[in-house]
């Protein structure tokens, strides 16, 4: 479906004749993402629908529920938003800390702390893409009593946008010039260039908003010295009672919370700790705990831990793209003292021919009907979500005598011991992962196929923490990139794709000099999607910036940049007896946590 | 109790006859026996076994996954439908090796620097003490990602990729565990060394080397042999761990840890899969265990007047 196409759909759905939501899930069948869909429609002047939590119960006085039990199996480490990590982090904050507004599993927003979402019509997005005003909900107190203001807004941007703060959220602030306080409780955003995507700062799992009477005096270096780091004072539905880095976080109810009747719970328990496997059975088979994030489990076990009655799995499609990346480099010479060199060619992969045979070698179907089955679907693209920015134009076989055939007219001819070879180069390529059943299973399958080919894989398994650390000096973390094709899973985060596209934006390659910061893992340099992206950043026609992200698409799967294997789903396990625990694929497990209760 | 004629009788006898005394003696522990039988079954049948049983290992078919035992896969299948016989006896190959070689570095660097330090005694045993406790204090999991990073591309360079990494996980298990041996071996020292018959040797002017090989060594190898034998089960289920960490060898070779830790969160819908590698390694084990106890009889010096 080309631009012109989705402006005609736009102008019906301006008539009247064809219903938002119909739209917008047209635009995501197309392979764009709900919130890209629905933001086509808000650029266009259509009004927002109005997000609405997920939620029909409405309670008749607050508390009374109990206690809530949750499992993250990755412990929350510390508890100040700014400095958050890790999802576990974030999530961690999120039970004490808020933000203006939540992404709800359309990528609509959804108000939090703020008392409407801006948008053309309320004139609170700016034509001109510079500048956006939030009005804040009044009456909101922090938990300590203090009331939450505009200046904590405020704050909040110059605290993180501090260098010397070194927060974790500072990419989200420092788009901004300046914010404006027009009155108490009302501010207005400023951004340096046209953002079309301002949802960012202030907004989901990253833009969690801490107290400015408790952090002011803490700014710069001695962010980390704040007594609040660890004993947060938020405005959520739950106040601060004890917490254990790497273990638990306690918290009971705030008798002053913003929202009528709410929370449900009287107390809230994360406990950190153990697996993905033993946290779904605690939730699915045995029913120790109401919830477990994250769960990394075949959907074979989760099948067999929902007969036991006691829970079942939730799902949200999002941007989550399990994938192999080829490596444009030589991860076998050293120049300079860094292997796997922007200044080298890969021996072979550089070959258009082996990455569309090795293309065609992976079997997807299997993957996804044997390992991943409701947890993901096979795709071909590598940006699936929001909707609206989903290619149509790509497909996905598997065709072990196609790659035989490219393979052959490509002069690679066969050895004795059956291995392709042109030359003194030969078909023999490392394939590294992290150690996780699903993956290693994949690598089987890609292994053996490829074999049929006349490709030899070695498959190399590295620890998780080791594989996604943050260590200069490991070799074996995915960044380096020293081995020839390696595979892992990368989401959006927010419902936008501009930040996950630039991964493949040639300056942004990983390099010794960036200390491997940069985003290009592949090192793949292509002067067409440059272009591309460049223009997406400060494009404000949300049709044409659609379809340029579509092109950016297209371009990596054509040239088989990386190879999508499963867009998978956010995962999580709830107790049968928790209600409206709804997860969104754009945002935290606990976006509508105040919402959460349990049938008696 | 020993009467004099028995006595003068093994005196009188050839030398021969102490060996075939032991082997008696060997013998005569049934359960040394029926180890050593299970474990011989075990070896053959890794070693011969991939040459009679020619299922391919990394035979992928969905349609034949987490089958029970049949005619077809008399072990079943694991859930890539692979065959589980198959890859048992090729990964026996690696585990057996691994146990056995890796017993045998730690149990040889234990028995050298506890005999040392035990024998020698004063400044040098201090130093080697000290040692051996700076071994023991070395957080093991970092220092095992050090070494793999130092020397894993350089030794797969060398020897290629899985004779290099079999180097590397023998040195590096055998290397982390010879303390306790040391440690075990030094202690019996410091109380033989005391004993009239070493001293009586002593006396008559035997050198140092001597009174240890003759005298010490031999009764001091008890203890050291049981350690020994719970040291391989120790080292089978080390090499596991270190494949897990992504350290060892590659995934997709089936070592026994391997396969086992592959199996276990299919235990309880699947469990032939996890009952083949976690027998097998059983069996090794408590075979193994058997044989050290019958050995240690066997050799048994204060045993040497056949009143067992």
């Amino acid at each position: 479906m080309d631009d012109y196409a989705i402006r005609e759909l736009i102008t019906h759905v301006k008539r009247g004749g064809l219903s938002r939501r119909a739209f917008v899930q047209t635009m995501v069948g197309l392979g764009l993402t709900a919130p890209l869909a629905t933001q086509l429609l808000g650029g266009a002047g259509v009004a927002h629908a109005q997000a609405r939590p997920r939620s029909t119960f409405v309670p008749k006085k607050r508390g009374g529920g109990g206690a809530l039990k949750v499992l993250w199996w990755q412990a929350p480490t510390l508890l100040n938003p700014h400095f958050a990590v890790g999802t576990k982090d974030q999530d961690g904050s999120r039970i004490f800390y808020e933000p203006l507004a939540a992404f709800d599993p359309d990528g609509n927003l959804f108000p939090i702390l703020a008392a409407e979402i801006p948008n053309a019509q309320n004139g609170g997005v700016a034509k001109d893409g510079k500048s956006v005003t939030w009005r804040l909900k009044r009456n909101v107190a922090w938990h300590d009593g203090q009331p939450f203001t505009a200046d904590d807004i405020v704050f909040n941007w110059e605290y993180a946008a501090d260098p010397a703060t070194a927060a974790v959220t500072s990419a989200d602030y420092r788009e901004i010039e300046k914010i404006e306080k027009i009155d108490t409780y009302t501010v207005k955003l400023v951004f340096k260039n046209p953002t079309p995507f301002w949802a960012t700062a202030f907004c989901s799992a990253r833009g969690l908003i801490i107290p400015k009477h408790r952090f002011e005096a803490y700014r710069g270096d001695k962010s980390r010295e704040a007594p609040n780091n660890l004993k947060p004072v938020g405005t959520g539905p739950y106040k601060f009672v004890d917490f254990r880095p790497g273990d638990t976080v306690r918290g009971e109810i705030n008798p002053q919370y913003h929202m009528l009747n709410r929370p449900f719970f009287d107390t809230i328990e994360m406990k950190g700790g153990g697996d993905a496997a033993s946290a779904a059975r605690a939730v699915l088979q045995t029913g120790e705990f109401d919830w477990a994030w994250n769960l990394q489990v075949s959907d074979e076990i989760l099948k067999r831990m929902e007969q036991g009655g006691k829970g079942r799995v939730e799902m949200a499609t999002g941007g989550g793209i399990e994938h192999i990346q080829c490596n444009f480099t030589d991860p076998w010479k050293e120049v300079d003292g860094e292997r796997s060199s922007a200044k080298t060619t890969h021996p072979f992969l550089s070959d258009p021919a082996v990455r569309q045979a090795l293309n065609v070698l992976v079997d997807r179907a299997a993957v996804h009907e044997e390992l991943y089955g409701r947890l993901g679907q096979a795709t071909a693209n590598y940006l699936n979500g929001p909707t609206r920015f989903r290619s149509k134009n790509m497909r996905w076989e598997f065709n072990v005598a196609k790659a035989n055939q490219i393979l052959d007219a490509a002069g690679w001819k066969r050895g004795g011991d059956g291995i392709r070879a042109k030359g003194a180069v030969r078909l023999k390529m490392l394939y590294q992962t992290s150690t996780n059943a699903e993956r290693q299973k994949t690598q089987a399958i890609v292994k053996q196929a490829a074999a049929k080919a006349g490709i030899e894989i070695e498959i190399k398994s590295v620890l998780a923490s080791v594989f996604f650390g943050s260590d200069l000096a490991n070799p074996d973390n995915y960044p380096k990139f020293y081995s020839d094709i390696q595979m892992y899973n990368n989401g959006l985060g927010a419902p936008d794709p501009q930040f996950f596209m630039n991964q493949f934006v040639s300056t942004e390659a990983a390099t010794k000099d960036n200390k491997w910061q940069g985003r290009n893992i592949t090192r793949w340099r292509n002067e067409d999607y440059d272009r591309a992206w460049r223009a997406a950043t400060s494009e404000m026609d949300p049709v044409k910036r659609a379809a340029l992200f579509v092109k950016m698409n297209d371009l990596v799967i054509q040239n088989v940049v990386v190879i999508p294997i499963i867009w998978r789903n956010v995962v999580a396990g709830a107790s049968n007896r928790l209600k409206d625990a709804v997860v969104s694929g754009w945002d935290s497990n606990l976006w509508q946590l105040p919402y959460w209760h349990r049938e008696a | 109790m020993a009467t004099v004629a028995e006595s003068l009788a093994f005196e009188a006898a050839p030398r021969t006859s102490l060996l075939r005394e032991t082997l008696r003696r060997f013998l005569k522990h049934r359960l040394a026996v029926f180890g050593a039988v299970v474990l011989a079954i075990l070896v053959l049948g890794v070693v011969a076994g991939p040459y009679v049983y020619r299922v391919p290992i990394d035979e992928i078919d969905f349609k034949a996954k987490l089958k029970a035992p049949s005619w077809a896969h008399p072990l079943g299948t694991d859930d890539l439908g692979q065959d589980v016989l198959a890859r048992m006896l090729y990964g026996g190959r690696i585990s057996l090796a691994v146990g056995v070689m890796s017993m045998l570095i730690a149990m040889t660097v234990g028995v050298l620097i506890g005999a040392t330090a035990g024998f020698a005694g004063g400044a040098a045993d201090n130093a080697l003490m000290r040692v051996t406790d700076l071994f023991l204090c070395l957080p093991g999991l970092p220092l095992l990602l050090l070494l793999v990073y130092l020397f894993r591309e350089s030794l797969k360079k060398a020897l290629g990729p899985e004779a290099g990494v079999f180097i590397l996980v023998v040195l590096v298990i055998g290397g982390l565990r010879w303390m306790s041996v040391a440690r075990l071996v030094r202690a019996q020292f410091l109380s033989l060394r005391e004993k009239e018959f070493v001293e009586a040797a002593r006396g008559l002017g035997a050198p140092a080397l001597r009174q240890v090989r003759r005298h010490i060594l031999p009764n001091a190898m008890g203890p050291v042999i049981v350690a020994a034998t719970i040291d391989v089960a120790a080292a089978i289920i080390a090499e596991s761990t270190l494949s897990f960490l992504g350290l060892g060898f590659p995934p997709d070779i089936p070592s026994w840890g391997r396969i086992l830790y592959d199996a276990k969160d299919n235990l309880d819908f699947a469990p032939h899969w996890a009952i083949a590698p976690g027998t097998a390694i059983f069996l090794t084990v408590l075979s193994i265990n058997y044989i050290g106890d019958g050995l240690r009889d066997a050799f048994d010096p204060r045993k040497v007047f056949g009143h067992n």
